[in-house]
Order: C-alpha cells, then sequence, then structure tokens
C-alpha cells in the first residue's frame, strides 16, 4: 500500500495552464448592463420628482429600482451568476443580504420602538423643573 | 507640538498604577535584554517576527492570549480583594476613579486580547492542517492580521504607563464616553486600540472563510470536513459579518469626539440608545465568536478520547449553522430594560431562548460520544468534562435572564456578571486550555506534563466555582454590578468566598506556567516522534510534530470523515516513490511594519499630535503600497528534500 | 486497496467535485473569492451607517433638512460620472484580459477622471453645506449624512490612489497573472462603490428630497 506521488501546492502563485482564465463579461454584457442602469436611474429620478407614481407609494417604488439596479450591477458588472462555479459566491452575498437586513430592519425597528415609548418633551421639561 | 501629551501623563502621584507600570517596563526591559544578551534577535526576525506560515501566527496568537490573561487577571483579583474590603463604610484601597479604569481594562483585555486571539490562534493554526492544505488562503494578510491584534494589545498597556484607561466599562456606552463626560485619552486609548485590533480581525476572519470554502485536500467535501473546520467557518462568517458594524460604531463615536459631531451626544439631536444597539448588534455575535470554536475545540477532544467518531455529525453541523444565524437575531436582550416595548422585548427573548437549542443537540451528542466509549482521561477531557458541566449550568441562567421580566430583576446586577463569566470562563477558556493541551504536542513535538496539568484544570475549576456561585447568590440579593464600595454587609461574606475563589484560580494560572516551564525543561522525555500521540482521528495527525513549513509533502486525498483515522485502517503509511517539487511563501517584514505604524498613528492620534498621526499614517499608506510593488518570491522546496523528509518522518514514526 | 494520496487528475473524484471535493481552487478564484467576502464586510460597515442615517435623518435640530439642503441635478451629474466610471473600468478590464494595453490605458484613464469628477462634485457639495452652517456638527443628521456620504466618497479616493498604482504597476510589470487578479478585483471594488451609491443615492437624495 504505498502513497503516490504529490500534486502541484496551492499556495504556489501558479495557476495551472489548463485552468487559464476566460473572462466573464464581453463588451456587450457591460454595454447592456450600463444600458438599463441608466433606465433605472432615470425612472428613480422621475419617480421621486414627479408625481407619476401614487403619492404613498414612492418609497417603495424608489426601492424597487434601486433594489432592481443593484441587481443589474451584480449581473452585468459583477458576473453573479447561478452557474456551478458561482455557488459560493451566491450563498455568501445571500448571507450578507440576510445580515444588513437584520441589521438595519431590526436596528428600525428597535429605535422606533424606544422612540415611541419616550416622554413627550413638555413631560420631560416638566419633570427637569 | 506633542499635543495633549505632557509629563503629568506618567501616574507618578499614584501608586498603584506606578508601581504596576515599573513591573511591566521592567518586564519588558528583561525579556527585551535577555533576547538581546543571548543574541536571538536575527533567530526570531527570521522565524516568528516576519513568519507568514499560520502555525508560527497561531502559536503567536495563543502566546498574545496567555500574556494579556496574566494581565487581565491581575486586574479581576484586584477587584475582588477591593470588594472582599469595602464593604459597610470601609472604602478599600482602589479609589473609583482608579477602579473604574481596571474594571473597564479587564473587560476589553479579556474579550478582546484574551479570548479573541485564543480562538483565532487555535483556528489559525489547526484549520489549514485539519483541511490537508499548507497554509491558509493569504498568508501574508494573516501576518499582518495578528500584528495588528498585538499593536491593539500594545496600546492598551501603554495606556497604563502614559495617560489613563477608560472608565466607562468595556462597551463604553455613551454619554459617559462622549467628549463631555470622559474629556481625557483614556476613552481615545480603548478606541483606537479597538479600531486597530478590528481590522486585523476582520482581515484573520475573511482569511478563513476563504480557506475552509475555497482550500480543502482533493476528495474533501463539505461534509467530510472535522467539526472543528465547521465551527471555525460558522464564527468566522459572524467575525465578517459582526465587526463591521463595531468598526463603524466605534467609529461614529471617534467622530463624535474628534469632530464634534453629534451621533450619539446629549445635544444636537443624538442618540445614545443607537450606540447601544448597535454594539450589542456585534456584542452578541461576537460571544458566539468565542464560544463556537470551543465547541469545535472540545468536538475534537471528545471523540479522540473516546476512540469513537463523534455522534450525530450531521446535527452538529446543523447546529452550528443555525447558531450563526441566530446569533444575529437576539441581540437586544442585552437592554431589555432600557425602553423597548412588550411586543420587542418578547421577540428577542422568544430568540434568545430558541438559540439555547441547538447548543443543547451539541451537549448531548457530546454525551452519546462519551457513552460505550474508551474514554481516557488525559488532560484535554478533563477540560471537556469541566466545561460540559459548567457552561450547562451558565446557559441555563442565560435561559433565565432571557425572560425580560426576570431580567428587569437581574439587569446589570452580579447575577448577570455571574452568568456571563460562567458561560465564558466555563467555554471559551476551559476550550482553549483544552485546545492547548492538546494541539500543543503537535506545535511542539512533545506532550505537555500531565500531572501539572491536572492540577491546573481542578484549581481552575474549583476556584471558578468558588469566585462565582457566590456572585449569583449576591445578585439575587440586590447587589448591581460594577460597585467600588456597598453597605450591605451581608453582602460581604459572599465577596469574601468569591476573593478565596479569585487566589485558587491564580493557583490554576501558576501551575499552568509552571506546567510550562518543567516540560520544556523536560521536553526529550516527553518527545513525541509519532505525530499521533493521542491516537487522532483528523489529518493534523498525519504529519511530523511539528509539521514542516509546508505541512504535508503531498496534499493527502481524502475519501470520509475522520480522514486520518480511515488512512490508519488502511495499513502502514509508505513515502512514495517521488515527490514533485512545491513553493512555499517567502516571509515578510509587512505585518510587523504595518503594526508598527498602526500604533504610531494610534497613540499620536490619541494624544492629538497631528503631524505624528499623518506621518504615521503615511507611512503606512507606504508600507502597503511598497510591499505591494515589491513582487513576492516563493521559495521552492524540491521533490528530493520532501522525499528525504517523509523518510526520516516515517522512519521515527514506525514504532507505532 | 491502496491509501492513495494525491494525484495530478485526481481521478475518480466525480460526484465529490460537486460537493466541494476538487481540492483547493486556483489562485485567482481564491483571490477574488477572498475579495468578494471583503466587500460582503464593507457593505456591511456601510449598512450599520445606512441604519444610523435612517435613525437620525430626523434629527435635524432645528437645522436644515435634506430637502432644504440637496441639490438633485448636481447629484444626478455624481451618478452618471459614477455609472459610467463603472463602465469604463468594466471595459478596461476586458482589455486587459485580451491583453489589449492601450484600450486598457485609455478606458482606465476615462475612469479616473469620471471617478475624480465625481469626487469634485461631492466636495463642492460638502463645502457649500458647509459654507451654509450646515456642517457635520450642526445635528445628528448631518452628523449621519456627511459620515456616510463621506465613507462613500473616502472609499472613492481610496479606490482612485488604488487605480493610479495599479495601472503604473501593469505599464512596468506587464499584465502578469497576479497583476490581472489585482484588477478583477479593483474593478469588483469599483462596481461595488457604485451599488452602495445607488442605495445612498434613493435613500439619502431622492427619498430626503421628496
Amino acid at each position: 500500500m504505498e502513497e503516490h506521488a504529490g500534486h502541484h501546492s496551492a499556495s504556489s502563485g501558479h495557476a495551472p495552464s489548463i485552468e487559464e482564465h476566460e473572462p466573464s463579461g464581453s463588451l456587450v454584457t457591460y454595454t447592456v448592463g450600463l444600458a438599463f442602469a441608466l433606465l433605472l436611474t432615470a425612472a428613480s429620478f422621475i419617480v421621486s420628482q414627479t408625481n407619476l407614481l401614487w403619492e404613498p407609494g414612492v418609497p417603495a417604488g424608489l426601492a424597487v429600482l434601486a433594489i432592481a439596479q443593484m441587481g443589474v450591477h451584480l449581473v452585468f458588472f459583477l458576473h453573479i451568476s447561478t452557474g456551478p462555479d458561482n455557488t459560493n459566491n451566491v450563498i455568501a452575498l445571500a448571507f450578507g443580504v440576510l445580515i444588513v437586513t437584520l441589521i438595519v430592519s431590526g436596528s428600525l425597528w428597535i429605535m422606533a420602538n424606544l422612540n415611541s415609548n419616550m416622554l413627550p418633551p413638555s413631560a420631560i421639561m416638566q419633570m427637569q423643573r | 507640538m506633542f499635543g495633549k501629551l505632557s509629563w503629568a501623563a506618567i501616574p507618578f502621584n499614584q501608586p498603584i498604577p506606578m508601581a504596576a507600570s515599573l513591573m511591566v517596563i521592567v518586564g519588558v526591559l528583561v525579556v527585551l535584554g535577555l533576547v538581546t544578551w543571548k543574541g536571538w534577535w536575527p533567530y526570531l526576525w527570521r522565524e516568528w517576527l516576519t513568519s507568514v506560515d499560520h502555525k508560527r501566527i497561531g502559536v503567536m496568537y495563543v502566546l498574545l492570549a496567555l500574556v494579556l490573561l496574566l494581565r487581565g487577571f491581575a486586574d479581576a483579583i484586584m477587584m475582588r480583594s477591593q470588594l472582599a474590603l469595602a464593604a459597610g463604610g470601609a472604602q478599600g484601597y482602589l479609589p473609583p476613579e482608579h477602579y473604574d479604569q481596571i474594571f473597564t481594562a479587564h473587560g476589553t483585555i479579556m474579550i478582546f486580547f484574551v479570548a479573541m486571539p485564543f480562538v483565532v490562534g487555535l483556528m489559525n493554526f489547526v484549520v489549514p492542517l485539519q483541511l490537508g492544505v499548507r497554509d491558509v488562503a493569504f498568508p501574508v494578510l494573516n501576518a499582518i492580521s495578528f500584528w495588528l491584534t498585538a499593536s491593539g494589545a500594545l496600546l492598551v498597556n501603554i495606556s497604563l504607563v502614559v495617560g489613563e484607561f477608560a472608565r466607562t466599562g468595556w462597551l463604553a456606552y455613551p454619554p459617559l464616553s462622549e467628549l463631555q463626560f470622559s474629556p481625557g485619552v483614556g476613552v481615545d486609548y480603548y478606541l483606537w486600540a479597538l479600531e486597530i485590533s478590528g481590522i486585523g480581525t476582520l482581515l484573520a476572519g475573511i482569511n478563513l472563510v476563504t480557506t475552509i470554502l475555497k482550500m480543502r485536500a482533493p476528495g474533501m467535501t463539505y461534509m467530510r470536513m472535522p467539526v472543528f473546520c465547521w465551527t471555525a467557518l460558522a464564527a468566522n462568517m459572524l467575525i465578517v459579518a459582526a465587526f463591521p458594524i463595531l468598526t463603524a460604531t466605534f467609529g461614529m463615536l471617534l467622530l463624535d469626539r474628534y469632530v464634534g459631531m453629534h451621533f450619539f451626544t446629549n445635544d444636537g439631536g443624538g442618540n445614545m440608545m443607537l450606540f447601544i444597539n448597535l454594539i450589542w448588534a456585534w456584542g452578541h455575535p461576537e460571544v458566539y465568536i468565542l464560544i463556537l470554536p470551543a465547541f469545535g475545540v472540545f468536538s475534537e477532544v471528545i471523540a479522540t478520547f473516546s476512540g469513537k467518531a463523534l455522534f450525530g455529525y450531521r446535527s452538529m453541523v446543523l447546529a452550528t449553522l443555525a447558531i450563526c444565524v441566530l446569533s444575529f437575531t437576539v441581540w437586544l436582550h442585552h437592554f431589555f430594560t432600557m425602553g423597548a416595548g412588550a411586543d420587542v422585548n418578547a421577540f428577542f427573548g422568544i430568540m434568545s431562548m430558541i438559540i439555547a437549542i441547538p447548543t443543547g443537540v451539541k451537549v448531548f451528542n457530546w454525551l452519546f460520544t462519551l457513552y460505550r466509549g474508551r474514554v481516557r482521561y488525559e488532560v484535554p477531557v478533563l477540560w471537556a468534562i469541566g466545561f460540559m458541566v459548567t457552561f450547562v449550568i451558565g446557559g441555563l441562567t442565560g435561559v433565565l435572564l432571557a425572560v425580560p421580566p426576570a431580567d428587569f430583576v437581574l439587569h446589570n446586577s452580579l447575577f448577570l456578571v455571574a452568568h456571563f463569566h460562567n458561560v465564558i470562563i466555563g467555554g471559551v477558556l476551559f476550550g482553549g486550555m483544552a485546545g492547548y493541551a492538546y494541539w500543543f504536542p503537535k506545535a511542539f513535538g512533545f506532550t505537555l506534563d500531565r500531572r501539572l496539568g491536572a492540577v491546573s484544570f481542578w484549581c481552575w475549576l474549583i476556584g471558578f466555582y468558588l469566585a462565582f456561585m457566590p456572585l449569583y447568590i449576591v445578585g439575587l440579593m440586590g447587589m448591581t454590578r460594577r460597585m467600588q464600595h456597598y453597605a450591605d454587609l451581608r453582602w460581604q461574606p459572599y465577596l469574601i468566598v468569591a476573593e478565596v475563589g479569585a487566589i485558587v484560580i491564580l493557583c490554576g494560572i501558576v501551575a499552568t506556567i509552571a506546567q510550562l516551564v518543567v516540560s520544556i525543561r523536560r521536553r526529550e522525555q516527553h518527545r513525541d516522534r509519532t505525530g499521533d500521540p493521542w491516537n487522532g482521528r483528523t489529518l493534523e495527525w498525519s504529519t511530523a510534530s511539528p509539521p514542516p513549513e509546508y505541512n504535508f509533502a503531498a496534499l493527502p486525498r481524502v475519501q470520509s470523515l475522520d480522514a486520518f483515522w480511515a488512512l490508519k485502517q488502511r495499513g502502514p503509511v509508505v513515502p512514495a516513490e517521488h515527490y514533485e517539487s512545491i513553493e512555499v511563501p517567502s516571509n515578510s517584514p509587512n505585518g510587523f511594519v504595518t503594526a508598527f505604524f498602526a500604533v504610531v498613528t494610534g497613540f499620536a492620534l490619541i494624544w492629538h499630535i497631528g503631524w505624528l498621526a499623518i506621518l504615521g499614517l503615511a507611512c503606512a499608506a507606504l508600507t502597503l503600497v511598497a510591499f505591494g510593488w515589491m513582487e513576492r518570491i516563493e521559495k521552492e522546496v524540491s521533490g528530493e528534500q520532501l522525499a528525504a523528509a517523509e523518510r526520516t518522518r516515517l522512519q521515527q514514526a514506525t514504532p507505532a | 486497496m491502496s491509501a492513495e494520496i494525491g494525484t495530478a487528475e485526481f481521478p475518480g473524484l466525480g460526484t465529490t467535485m460537486a460537493r466541494g471535493g476538487e481540492g483547493p481552487a486556483p489562485v485567482r478564484i481564491v483571490v477574488a473569492y477572498g475579495f468578494w467576502i471583503f466587500l460582503l464586510s464593507d457593505i456591511i460597515m456601510f449598512s450599520a451607517l445606512f441604519a444610523s442615517y435612517a435613525v437620525l435623518s430626523g434629527q435635524t435640530a432645528g437645522g436644515p433638512s435634506g430637502r432644504e439642503l440637496f441639490e438633485l441635478r448636481h447629484v444626478g451629474i455624481e451618478t452618471l460620472c459614477l455609472l459610467f466610471s463603472s463602465y469604463t473600468c468594466g471595459l478596461g478590464v476586458l482589455a486587459v484580459e485580451h491583453r489589449r494595453l492601450r484600450g486598457f490605458y485609455a478606458a482606465f484613464a476615462l475612469t479616473f477622471v469620471l471617478g475624480a469628477a465625481f469626487l469634485g462634485l461631492e466636495l463642492s457639495e460638502f463645502a457649500g453645506m458647509v459654507a451654509r452652517g450646515a456642517g457635520p456638527s450642526r445635528s445628528a443628521f448631518l452628523s449621519a449624512f456627511f459620515s456616510l456620504v463621506g465613507l462613500h466618497g473616502a472609499h472613492v479616493s481610496a479606490g482612485l490612489l488604488w487605480l493610479t498604482f495599479m495601472v503604473a504597476q501593469t505599464a512596468v510589470r506587464g499584465p502578469r497573472d497576479f497583476v490581472r487578479r489585482r484588477l478583477l478585483c479593483f474593478s469588483l471594488f469599483w462596481h461595488a462603490l457604485d451599488i452602495i451609491w445607488v442605495a445612498l443615492l434613493t435613500l439619502v437624495y431622492l427619498m430626503g428630497a421628496h
């Protein structure tokens, strides 16, 4: 029972030649991404500055447009996809999004709750007398 | 010219800090003098200070932790002594302004410069070996991380001699930590030390996550990774997710203090609860960062010394990942009493109770591993069993505190203090000591003296219970934390028992030091030539003790869980005919130099010495640029050298 | 059965590859992944500041609010500068991957100019606000605004310095493996800054001015 010969160390600076890298993007990808991003940016400004969207829906509309544009950047510029090589990248992104959601929504909920339990300024002034 | 710095910064008129400063200075000079006299500088520089080898860096982290344990423990025993004395009208021997700095330094040092380096050091040393690879993903970054952590530790210790430390408690709540109420440099020392070491920790987290996810030996699928690597992955994911919050929050406090902003101030619309909210959003994941690797250590130790595979591998992995995610959903339980309504409190209280469940799963798995195993009561197992009893008690009191109405009575009492020491000492420290005893032979080639190890364990165990069980009682009797003196004489007997406990723990620490000295003296008797002194199950035991710089002459091909155990079942290992040459990263002074400038910049910022801060920052930036510009030259280890090393190792290991 | 240790081709690993058993990844993938994790940590740091901004945005302490201070035309131009600089950065990376160095230098020069324009516009906005007495120490809202937007600007500044360094290194060392890896990391960084800007634009400026 023998051990056989080793292979290249992973800490070496050379990537084996069979792994010659193919660039993930192309001129088309970047240009399409730019076009989408420009459209979404324009839409955001329009939604914010005109009455096109029903007033109470504006924050939600802006949020949707922003998320869409972030998605455009991720897919067309950062080349995040759902291919098998990309699984780790997507999971990391999902984890990051989860943490950001928990921190931001958790903080907003908590701080609003604390705020609502504060005495009105008049009552505080009374206490300080 | 020198900002706020003047000779008044040195505590000439305060005897206790002056004495402590002199002791530290003398100690440092003795060590430096010894190294110089013996001519060890070239060796130290070449083999340790500029090393990018994860094993060396891991050892330095653990060494940092153990040295800072002495400082943190000195603070502890001073506090215990003060409280044993200052009952009724007595004032003890520590004035309040000094006592406040002591409990702040105690907490800061123990969490950031003992517990964190201990677990990061163990993970650093063990994970690449267990994964069957040669080093972490970014070896130079690894060195930088360590030296930045050491920089933070150095800054905190400089505050002992030059200036003062924060008086705010280890989390520096505003408005006390704002300029209005802490105009001195203490809070600045705290903030800059932790910002600098926080960057180091974050980089280490990125490094280890990448290593575990992208660099494992061929054949090692996720479900064939040792459990310690799973807990390391979860802990490092938490580091990556949580430490940025710490950086941002301390950054905001620094902006308030230095630029007059109003994030957390009384005036200008600032909101102090925002600080508390954010700092605990970091703080809770932080304690899971500390405990998860300890859980991993116990999984490895219990399996190895029971001679059985760990029970319930899948459920261990799931429990670890569950704890990882859930740790971000409980943070409000640290401030139940600070104004939130019943609905918010209820949600976070329930989540805090839920998070106890995966830990319970783990405890049962460890018990089932021990059951029907042939348990060998080596020192790591003593720590493991001590942990299981102690941590469960601490966890139970935690679940009790998670009930908001109960917490309204117990928040900030000594009950709380007893709880978190229960879980941190019983969990993290015992885990660190178990890991230290377990992997020491791998790191240094000889085992530690068994008897002194047992003495240390029993002193820690008995000392812990003596020191902290009375605190539960006195907390229930109404004593608040961080008191410099108290009126109720009924508390004093308990606090005297606690002081005795602290002294017993001191004996445990002395025993650990003695164990190290004795083991080094008798190292030839304890020499391990097999590389596998415990009949281990995982790949780190398949290398020499200590492993060569490159860990494995040929990366192992893994076909199952407990890869080394499986390998041993297949029969004796014979060296291969031929080894291909490999490349090993060469040393780099990058880490040490960057850290040097970090200390200079931090000190300058603390004392508001503008020109020095700019200079320090510029030099740090220049270091980054210079090292980035230079091309890294790898060292080559030829196939013949590998073959020769393997032959020697297997020859020495043969009477196995 | 033999205790086989590592062969160059890893035969028989088949399905283990899908479950992560193919051995250490190539350096380029390791570096890109590590950098991606770093970017996610940076985004989390921004989110702590975003949360602070959201909590403090109403705390104007009697001073000016966003609606009074923000000039959307100005912000729109900044947005276009940054977006186009992201585009030219992507083109530059494509160029260097195909070894078209002149295209690379041109694209990265444009990226620098657009990024610097963004920064210049932002600094002028800050200066204007400070001159009007709406500096960061005026109120909690303004502290949060200046810190959040300022942190992004600091990242852009660091990015411009890094860009300069990378162009210099490419010129001197050529488009070698390690240089192209770093250019890839730079482009990830630059695109991520644009993503953060989208969030900033929406949450701070568009919702603030609405």
